[in-house]
């Protein structure tokens, strides 16, 4: 059974559909690389995965829960499914320890200890044990980007979605936030991110997903989609972006 | 009659000057707590409440201050309710208050981006624990400045609740300048003791304004 199963997805925004109908199903340790150009309705699609966007019709469902828009689904379902920002979003106000510690005391009634425990845990994993007590304002783009990767995966999700994680970052600074990417995805974690670092979408992502124009136009193993683009969109695309 | 010299000018206008702080203390903090009440139907999620407290805010900033002095003080007189000078001031005057803090408060809500509600809300917060955990507590420092900065108004304020009768610093300079013949020393002095009460205000709201700029 796929882990999030995706049917007929619509979304508008007033008048103007964004999402005409998307199918996808997922399956557990997959990780799916979102392509297209801006404005295809990348983003969108997994704001609406995360409950972000209230659909318009079609069906989610995750780990066999279907998205009800209420507050306790919600809080269920976001859960299971972390998300990662492009422009990061850690809690200014709280320094890197206490914005991992922070969901895990509110939402999941963690102790302080434990929690406190996991997010020493999380920092370590993304490299940064030792910034426990920093301030976002005193990390580095990369470090904050780490940071929120380890405050999601505070939570224990079984699934993250990742928009443009690193479209924020100076180059430099990209490298290391790939890194803890690829990390997980070796580790098993479900991966579904929006990126436009097509050599590492190629080498890590077990599927490519090709956006345009509000529907998936083109998916397939990474190798096949990038030597042997069958519509004229993808070709333009992939030559676009080398 | 004896002649009224300088000093007791001053000991009069400094006594008086007691109830121009009193009343602007508690207009601020009567004014404060109905604007953080307010603040929470204004921003909570009941468009009803939302509205009802729109509708209050613009009636208060969109009429004149003194009109609501008069109002308080002769409209709760025509229905019967005997009001002091100094209850219909106090009631006015946190009724206006509370008007202006919260649309102030509502700006610093509106203030905290976007992403910090998403980020919060990805994380299963509920709109209780984003508000109480990462929005107010941003927002509450953004609005040290301007809050600070509105209680110079609040301040000057006060001098119109001399029309009905109240006896400030303004009622009194008024008493003191037509019993003396020296209205120019008497609101000269007037003036300073505003402007010694305002000025520590709007200078700290600049301070902390720099601060909050600098920090973070
Ligand atoms: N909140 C919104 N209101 C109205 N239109 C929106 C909103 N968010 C996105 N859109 C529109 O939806 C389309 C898809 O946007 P998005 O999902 O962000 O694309 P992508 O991430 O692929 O660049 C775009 O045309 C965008 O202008
Ligand atoms: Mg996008």
């Amino acid at each position: 059974m796929p882990l999030i199963d995706i049917d007929a997805l619509h979304k508008s925004y007033g008048e103007t559909e964004v999402l005409k109908g998307i199918d996808l199903h997922i399956k557990k340790g997959e990780v799916i690389a979102l392509i297209g150009k801006s404005g295809s309705g990348k983003s969108t699609l997994l704001r609406c995965i995360n409950g972000l966007e209230q659909i318009n019709g079609g069906a989610i469902s995750v780990d066999g829960q279907q998205l009800i828009n209420d507050e306790m689904h919600l809080r269920n379902l976001r859960q299971k499914v972390g998300m990662i920002f492009q422009q990061f979003n850690l809690f200014p106000h709280k320094t890197a320890g206490e914005n991992v510690m922070l969901a895990q005391q509110v939402v999941k009634k963690t102790s302080k200890s434990d929690a406190e425990a996991m997010a020493r845990k999380m920092l370590d994993r993304v490299g940064l044990g030792d910034k426990f007590d920093n301030y976002p304002d005193q990390l580095s783009g990369g470090q904050q980007q780490r940071v929120a990767i380890a405050r999601a995966l505070a939570m224990e999700p079984i699934a993250l979605l990742c928009d443009e994680v690193t479209s924020a970052l100076d180059p430099e600074l990209v490298g290391e936030v790939l890194e803890v990417v690829r990390e997980l995805a070796s580790e098993g974690m479900t991966l579904i991110m929006v990126t436009h670092e097509m050599a590492f979408a190629r080498d890590v992502c077990s599927r490519l997903v090709f956006m345009h124009q509000g529907r998936i136009h083109e998916m397939g193993a990474p190798e096949e989609v990038f030597t042997n683009p069958q519509t004229p969109e993808l070709r333009s695309f992939i030559g676009m972006s080398h | 009659m004896s002649q009224i010299g300088f000093w007791d000018i001053l000991t009069n206008l400094i006594f008086a000057t007691g109830w121009t702080v009193l009343l602007s203390i508690i207009s601020f903090i009567g004014g404060g707590i109905l604007g953080l009440i307010l603040l929470f139907a204004r921003i909570g999620k009941r468009k009803w409440l939302q509205h009802v407290v729109k509708v209050y805010t613009e009636v208060f900033q969109g009429t004149p201050l003194l009109m609501q002095l008069f109002l308080a003080f002769f409209g709760l007189g025509l229905m019967g309710i005997n009001v002091s000078p100094f209850l219909a001031a106090s009631v006015a005057l946190i009724l206006w208050t509370a008007a202006f803090l919260v649309e102030i408060w509502r700006g610093c809500v509106t203030a905290i981006p976007k992403g910090q509600w998403e980020a919060s809300a990805s994380l299963g917060m509920t709109y209780v624990e984003q508000m109480r955990h990462i929005i107010l507590p941003q927002a509450l420092k953004l609005s040290v400045p301007p809050t600070v900065g509105f209680s110079v108004q609040v301040v000057k304020g006060t001098a119109l609740t001399s029309i009905i009768g109240f006896v400030e610093v303004t009622k009194a300079g008024t008493v003191l300048a037509n019993a003396t013949f020296q209205p120019f020393t008497v609101y000269g002095l007037v003036a300073l003791i505003y402007f010694a009460l305002c000025y520590p205000l709007s200078l700290s709201a600049r301070k902390l304004e720099r601060k909050l700029n600098a920090a973070h």
